[in-house]
Order: C-alpha cells, then sequence, then structure tokens
C-alpha cells in the first residue's frame, strides 16, 4: 500500500504545528545518539565555597574535542531575571572548539558573562546563561549538606535546578560561522552543538549543587542521588526570538517537517507489524501518560490542552485495549485513520511521535536529512515566466490567497526588531508606533500582494521583468519558488492576524530541539524542560533510549 | 571578528534602511557577505556608498543592454548588480557587455561573481585598467591586490568567457601518459573475468 505524505495546506497550519511534540526525531535525541560513544570528562572543576568560578567539561574522541566553560557568578536576587533585558546572570556558558588554554579561558571570563555585549572568537562555537531556579536550587543545597534527598514533589513542580534564557549559535556576537564547521560528521544535524552545551550545562547544575551542599556542611553532606539527577533536566525560557527562524528558513524548516511526515508515511506503510514493536509502541504511550499528567503550567490555554491531550490519549489507549488487534495489515495507518477521526490535533501528533519509537530503521537514516545547505535555493529563477509563478501560488497557498487582508482583523499585528535589544517583538499596527519599520514576517499577505501583481501581468513576461517593477515583492517571489521545491517549508497561515498565538510557531520549533512540559506564561513566551530522564554522561555508552516517556518524578 | 553571518544579517538591515526593498537587501547581504568572505573591501565601499547616497544622484539602471551609458550620475551598484544577476541568461549570449560611469564597482563585482555561478561561466571583469576574472562564484582573481578598489569606475567591460581548457593539449597529453604508468596491462584471463559484466552483454 501507497501511503501520500500528508497535505502541507493542513500539516503547516500555525494549530497543528503548535501541537507538536518530540519525538526520536528531535535534536536532543539524536544529540545523545550521535555523542554516546564520545569520551566525557570534567577537566575543570574551580568553584569557591559557594560555588562561583570556573569550569570546564568535555567530549573528546580520536582527536576532536569540544569543551564547555563555565562561568558561575554571585549576582543579587533583584538582578535575576529571565526576560532578555537582564544583563547579569547566576551562569554563563560557552562551547569551546578544542582545549581551551589559560589564555582562552581568561579571555572568555571577560566575554562570555557579558552575553550579547560580550565578542567572542571563530574558536567558540555556542554561547548561553542560565538562571537558578530559586525555589528547588535552594531547596536541593539545603537538604543535601543536611545528609537528605530532596523533596521529589517540590523537584516535580519545576523539573530542573537551573533554565536557560538564550542559547545562541551561528556566527552571533563573534561565534564560529556555520561554515567553519559544517563539513563534521558529528554535527551533520541542526542545533547539535547548542544540545551540547545544554547537555553539559545540566551536568555543571548538577556538580554545583553538590559542591555549593559539601561547603556548606562537610560532615553531614550527600550527593543528590543519580536517579533524581537524571530525572532532572534544564529548563528554558523562549520567547518570540525564536519565531522568525522558522520564516527566515524555509527549506531548514521543510527539511524538519518533511523527515517527520516520512517516517509516519513509511510507518504507515508497514504490512505487518511485529508484536514486539507494537509492544514497544503501546508500552511508550502508556508511560508517557505521566508525563502528561505531570505537566504543570498556570496557562489556561495550555492546561486545556493537556487536559483534551489526556482525555485523548486514554480514549486512544481504550480503543487499543478493546477494539484494536495489531495483526491486521497497515495497523499503524488504521491507527492514524482512527487518530484523524476521533482525537484532537494535539493528541494525533502526540501518537505520531510515539509510533516512531520502534522504528530506528526509518528515523535514524532521517535525521541525517534533516540539515540544510539553504544558499543552494537562495537564487531566484528569474528566467521562468509569470504564469509559472501564479501556478505555483494557486497550488501551494490555497488558503492564504482566501484571506482578505484587507479587513482590520486580518493584518492587525507586525513584526518588529527592538531597538533595545535587537530582538523580534511584535505589536499592534493599529494601536502603536513602528509599523512603517515592519519585518518581512507577514508571508501570506505579501503572498497575497504578489498573486494580485501577478493576476494583472502578462503571462509570457519573465520573473526578470517582473521584477524590474516590483521590486517590492522580491522576498517573497523568493520564496513562492523554494515552496514548489519544498512543500513543507511554510507555514500555511496568517502571521499578523488578530487570532495569531505566537507560542504555536515558538512550539513547533521547541518540539524539534526535543523539549517537554511546555508551559506558556503568556501568548508570547512559555518555559520548557529539556533532557528530564535523560541518562547521565557517564551512563551514555549504554542507555534506554525510551527515556523519555520513564520519568520518575 | 565579525562573523559572515553577522555581516550578512547587518547589511541586509543596513539595505533596508537605506531605501531598497527586503528581496533586494537581502541579496546585498549574500553579495557583501561574499566579498568579505573573499577578503575583499565590501563592507567598506558599502558604507561609502550608503553614505554618498545621502547626498548625491545615483541613476538605477533595470535592463541591461550590450552598451550601458549614464551620462548624468553613476549606476546605483546595488540595481545594477540585482538586475545583472537577474538578467544573466539573456545577458550570457551578448558575450561583451559595457557599463560607463558605475558607483563603488565592487558592490556591482559581488553580484557578477554570483552570477557566474548561474550560467557555470567563468568571467572576465575590467575596471578601466584593472583586471580580475571570476571564477564560478569559488573565487576572485585581481592583479591589483596591493591597490585601492576605484569609487567610480568609468568603463567597466564584462566579458562572458566560454568554457575552455586552461591549459594546452600537449601539456594535458604528457599528463595523462604519466597517469597510465599506475594501469595494468590486461591479460586474456584479466579481459575475461575482472571487468565483473558477461562477455555477452548485447542480449
Amino acid at each position: 500500500m501507497k501511503i501520500e505524505l500528508r497535505d502541507p495546506n493542513k500539516i503547516m497550519k500555525l494549530s497543528r504545528l503548535g501541537s507538536f511534540h518530540q519525538s526520536k526525531l528531535s535534536f536532543l535525541r539524536s544529540f545523545l545518539n550521535e555523542f554516546k560513544e564520545w569520551e566525557y570528562k570534567r577537566d575543570l572543576f574551580n568553584l569557591n565555597e559557594n560555588g562561583f568560578g570556573e569550569a570546564v567539561y568535555s567530549f573528546k574522541k580520536n582527536k576532536r574535542v569540544y569543551s564547555l566553560v563555565c562561568f558561575a557568578n554571585e549576582i543579587k536576587d533583584e538582578e535575576r531575571s529571565d526576560r532578555v533585558i537582564a544583563t547579569k546572570w547566576d551562569a554563563a556558558f560557552t562551547l569551546h572548539d578544542g582545549v581551551p588554554t589559560k589564555k582562552d579561558i581568561e579571555r572568555l571570563k571577560n566575554e562570555v558573562p557579558k552575553q550579547e555585549v560580550g565578542r567572542l572568537s571563530y574558536k567558540e562555537l555556542t554561547l548561553s546563561r542560565a538562571n537558578k531556579s530559586l525555589r528547588i536550587y535552594n531547596h536541593v543545597v539545603e537538604s543535601l549538606s543536611k545528609g537528605q534527598q530532596p523533596d521529589l514533589n517540590l523537584l516535580s513542580k519545576v523539573g530542573y535546578l537551573y533554565r536557560t534564557t538564550a542559547v545562541y549559535g551561528s556566527g552571533k556576537f563573534g561565534l564560529a560561522d556555520r561554515f567553519r564547521i559544517k563539513n563534521r560528521e558529528e554535527i551533520n544535524g541542526p542545533f547539535r552543538l547548542e544540545m551540547m552545551l545544554v547537555y553539559l550545562v545540566r551536568q555543571f547544575t548538577f556538580d554545583q549543587v553538590n559542591h555549593v551542599a559539601y561547603y556548606k556542611n562537610p560532615k553531614t553532606a550527600v550527593k543528590l542521588d543519580d536517579n533524581i539527577c537524571k530525572n532532572l533536566g534544564i529548563g528554558n525560557s523562549t520567547g518570540l526570538g525564536m519565531a522568525p527562524f522558522i520564516v527566515n528558513h524555509p527549506t531548514l524548516l521543510n527539511n524538519w517537517i518533511l523527515s517527520r511526515e516520512k517516517a509516519l508515511k513509511k510507518i504507515r506503510e508497514i504490512k505487518d507489524v511485529e508484536s514486539q514493536d507494537s509492544d514497544l509502541f503501546i508500552d511508550c504511550v502508556k508511560k508517557s501518560l505521566k508525563n502528561i499528567s505531570s505537566w504543570n503550567t498556570d496557562s489556561e490555554y495550555q492546561q486545556k490542552k493537556i487536559s483534551s491531550l489526556l482525555k485523548d490519549v486514554e480514549k486512544f489507549l481504550n480503543f487499543i485495549n478493546k477494539d484494536f488487534n495489531f495483526e491486521i495489515e497497515y495497523p499503524f495507518n488504521k491507527i492514524y485513520q482512527w487518530l484523524e477521526d476521533n482525537t484532537c490535533e494535539e493528541c494525533i501528533e502526540y501518537i505520531v511521535s510515539i509510533m516512531m519509537e520502534p522504528y530506528n530503521n526509518i528515523v535514524n537514516p532521517l535525521v541525517k536529512e534533516m540539515s540544510s545547505d539553504e544558499e543552494k535555493y537562495f537564487n531566484i529563477p528569474t528566467h521562468r515566466k509569470v504564469e509559472e509563478l501564479r501556478n505555483i501560488i494557486e497550488a501551494k497557498y490555497p488558503n492564504i490567497l482566501d484571506i482578505n487582508f484587507e479587513e482590520k482583523e486580518n493584518n492587525k499585528n507586525f513584526w518588529f526588531i527592538s531597538k533595545n535589544k535587537e530582538e523580534p517583538r511584535l505589536a499592534d499596527r493599529f494601536e502603536e508606533h513602528g509599523s512603517e519599520l515592519e519585518q518581512p514576517l507577514a508571508i501570506a499577505r505579501d503572498i497575497k500582494k504578489l498573486y494580485d501583481k501577478l493576476l494583472v501581468s502578462k503571462n509570457s513576461l519573465t520573473i526578470a521583468e517582473f521584477l524590474t517593477s516590483n521590486s517590492e515583492l522580491r522576498h517573497v517571489v523568493r520564496r513562492a519558488f523554494i515552496v514548489e521545491k519544498f512543500p513543507y517549508s511554510e507555514i500555511q497561515d496568517n502571521t499578523i492576524g488578530k487570532d495569531l498565538m505566537p507560542i504555536d510557531m515558538l512550539r513547533l520549533k521547541l518540539s524539534f530541539f526535543g523539549a517537554l512540559k511546555f508551559d506558556p506564561r503568556s501568548d508570547k513566551w512559555l518555559r520548557i524542560c529539556m533532557f528530564q530522564g535523560a541518562p547521565l554522561p557517564n551512563e551514555l555508552k549504554s542507555y534506554d533510549e525510551q527515556w523519555v516517556y520513564k520519568t520518575n518524578i | 571578528m565579525k562573523s559572515l553571518s553577522e555581516i550578512e544579517t547587518t547589511v541586509k538591515r543596513a539595505s533596508k534602511a537605506a531605501g531598497y526593498s527586503w528581496g533586494v537587501s537581502e541579496e546585498t547581504g549574500k553579495s557583501i557577505r561574499l566579498l568579505e568572505l573573499f577578503s575583499l573591501p565590501g563592507i567598506k565601499h558599502l558604507n561609502e556608498y550608503f553614505n554618498q547616497k545621502n547626498k548625491s544622484k545615483f541613476e538605477n539602471l533595470n535592463l541591461i543592454s550590450e552598451n550601458n551609458f549614464s551620462s548624468n550620475s553613476p549606476y546605483c551598484p546595488i540595481t545594477l548588480g540585482v538586475s545583472f544577476l537577474d538578467q544573466i541568461n539573456v545577458l550570457e549570449n551578448l558575450k561583451k557587455i559595457e557599463f560607463k560611469n558605475v558607483a563603488y564597482p565592487i558592490i556591482f563585482i559581488s553580484f557578477i561573481s554570483r552570477s557566474s555561478e548561474i550560467i557555470g561561466k567563468k568571467i572576465m571583469v575590467k575596471i578601466d585598467e584593472k583586471k580580475m576574472l571570476l571564477n564560478l562564484n569559488v573565487n576572485i582573481i585581481l592583479n591589483f591586490i596591493d591597490q585601492e578598489f576605484p569609487k567610480i569606475a568609468n568603463t567597466i567591460e564584462v566579458n562572458l568567457l566560454e568554457n575552455e581548457d586552461n591549459f594546452t593539449d600537449d601539456e594535458w597529453n604528457n599528463l595523462y601518459k604519466l597517469s597510465e604508468e599506475t594501469f595494468v596491462e590486461e591479460s586474456d584471463s584479466l579481459k575475461e573475468g575482472a571487468a565483473g559484466a558477461g562477455l555477452t552483454d548485447n542480449d
């Protein structure tokens, strides 16, 4: 049986993209898989009794070394903020390419804690900072220093000791450009070095609490239990900065989604499913219920989504237990069809992610297809004709063409870059100033404008001729030719309408990172948890691949 | 040191602020990034051009022909570059194109370099007495590496080169002969068995 890839016009709607969940394709899971054979080491741990100072952690294989350089700083409570306007953080980190010399560490000590206003060099690959979760960190230190393990109930409410507030890579603030390292096989996957940084930061947080607890009371202190460490991740606060990324990198977005779609298609095309595979799938769905029930958020929007997800996953398990037989032909296709007919988008995408669990043979080759050589597709094929471009738009953006941008509600917002922080922001164009400096992120509106122009242009005109008098539409002409080749490269929705939920855009990206427990703090920023349940560095050589569904706190 | 990613992003935004559309600004970002990658003074000249743009007038050439002459003010190198890039498939037939009076020609050169990759042909450019060879957007060879780039080009001559070898037949044959010394003379049995395919391959 041949299954078609799902329709981009359905999958690329924001409500669907905002329902995506982590899967085996997620970058933090593929990072662990790639680096499991590497030698992990703590090379330097020079903290004072209060936990302030420097530390270096590394992954090494053959002659290649990646080193996380950590700087833990003393800051006042009132200086601590997760918002991008902060200027001080509890800890700052950079991933250095190779083994840092003393001179490097001195240089980095001056620059890394400054983050956006510091300067890094081509020898640094990623940059980040993090703040303590005060309610958890202090409790853990206190408990350990008294010889006790911390209260698991309290830990389960947060899930991490520190949360990062930004992770930068790819040439920002002087960091190495991607092209310098793109031929390294071990990082042939998006955001792999960012994932490495976050993973090593997680280990630093455990070492730091153990260290501080010990110096607080050397006679009674105990170390944080390995099993508890394993069930703690790293938090992350994410705002709008992430949203434009998925618009600005269309071929990359396509390759992420296409890999997911190909995986689903191949799984639906499996005629006979081995019992061990169906057992693993069902086991993961059952165990994952704990992830849903321990998913805490104050957001009413997310609470509703979690509640319908939980209800639908339970309904699904009921269906599998009572009405379903995996011995029929193409069982996963039947399951998928049932999900589409009976459950919400959040549940459909949740189960789709879990379907991948038994199938390394399908998923692993796709992981290698998730990067993109974006430069290759940048040039506009200007020899082509207006008629061809119009046909592409009609075929690829059918719903976009139905939107009336003359209506205020469809044209309500504009994206801009804040002068203060050089970060993307969203505002109401009818109430705020600045819309004349709008960023080119209103793709749906501009595609519609392009289409209207094409309708009154001669079919036989070349695109080069068309562009001589329509330069303002050049950015969307480029995109239309990209979507022709890359069907999942475009969000098929209005990114400036009144109903826009920007966190849908963030969730899409974070799901591919492998984030869990999305916790929206407003419609524009959210908190997440990464690596919760993941093996510790010294366990990497042999670990349970389904760790993500087996968290204990 | 600024990364190329920072250069591209900042140039894109600065070009938009200087009055170009977002699409043209994206092209400018790519082009200046390229110049800086090749250690050519892209940022310096773009900066000077944007300063001049506020004070002086520049001509936009949208449709390029064999001979292009701006009598009043110099051509804007960005509009000229984008037009060249867009029309390269047609311009390829002209072999030689001439431009008179072009501002900050190094900026224009970056677009010609990208065009060289699109048509898969090397392009020789003469800016007055200075020569440069654009090699399929992989590199740019200059005959004036230690001299300043001009701010105005009186004449730019663009020659689209045919794909031809860079060496003589004799030079090639000598080298080929030497390479043959790594081959093994086949015996009859090797002829029969070593190729893998059957002997009756026309069935």
